[in-house]
């Protein structure tokens, strides 16, 4: 019997340290593009619990869903990154600190 | 569980490393290239986990298409270095947020850890999965049978993303066009 054996719970835990650094840098962070990216995190991190829920469940549907996310994830990004242009155009900034206009 | 438990921590290691970096890094460009890391190591604990197609893209969609992409954002914006970002933010929102973010981790991890995953196992057993032919050819009969309506409203969602993504980012030359 190996000492070492991967547990699910361990697999589980994983990505949730994953998805909480992704939420830590979400909140402490300024720079849209790192937000953006640390969103992408937290999705990898579901997309992990997706795939091991999937496994342990021999249930292919958890796969399925990664699929999905992984589209949702692909045009959340081309539209985030758009907006982030156009923002970049009228306001010469990506600091999130610096996007007031309803502010002002 | 049939995972190497070696690989597995050695690429967990490495994912957690790099996401840390991700958070902590001054320089986009370096944040955006330790996410790189963090969807390859990814990617190897989808192959260890049987998961071949899920692996493969992650690897074409995630490292390849999204990284791509926000690289490329990068280089057209030409962000300064110099507007690090972690120093200026509230000292009591990085606390709280640390704080925050440790107890719920802590929570989770004891969760998963004290609780059984229950639920109905499905029909997709290692040996059923093998007889049908791999993983993929799993996959794929459940996306074009079971799944084929979501398959098809993700062509939609594309669509509309292309769309979205092309009439937000070229707002302001279309406006100056029409006056």
């Amino acid at each position: 019997m190996n000492a070492l054996v991967v547990e699910p719970w361990l697999v589980l835990s994983f990505a949730a340290v994953i998805f909480f650094i992704g939420l830590t840098g979400v909140l402490i962070r300024r720079n849209i593009l790192v937000l953006l990216m640390c969103i992408e995190l937290m999705l990898n991190a579901v997309n992990l619990t997706f795939v091991m829920f999937s496994k342990q469940l021999e249930n292919l549907g958890g796969q399925m869903a990664v699929f999905f996310i992984m589209t949702v994830a692909a045009a959340e990004a081309a539209v985030g990154l758009g907006l982030v242009i156009a923002l970049f155009r009228t306001l010469r900034t990506v600091d999130t600190d610096q996007i007031q206009l309803l502010k002002e | 569980m049939d995972l190497n438990p070696y690989f597995f921590f050695a690429f967990a290691g490495l994912a957690v490393a790099f996401a840390l970096m991700v958070v902590l890094k001054k320089n986009p460009v370096a944040s955006a290239f330790s996410l790189v890391m963090v969807f390859f190591c990814f990617a190897a604990i989808y192959a260890m986990m049987n998961a071949h197609l899920v692996a493969t893209l992650q690897v074409l969609v995630y490292a390849g298409a999204i990284m791509v992409l926000f690289i490329f954002v990068i280089m057209l914006l030409a962000v300064d270095v110099e507007s690090f970002d972690l120093g200026r933010s509230h000292r009591g929102l990085r606390v709280g947020a640390g704080a925050m973010t440790v107890t719920l981790l802590a929570l989770f991890v004891w969760m998963f850890r004290n609780t059984a995953t229950f639920g109905k196992h499905g029909t997709h057993t290692l040996e059923q999965i093998q007889a049908v032919g791999g993983n993929t050819q799993a996959v794929s009969q459940l996306m074009f049978s079971d799944y084929i309506l979501p398959f098809e409203l993700t062509s939609v969602l594309l669509l509309a993303g292309i769309v979205g993504a092309v009439a937000i980012a070229k707002r302001q030359s279309a406006r100056k066009e029409a006056k």
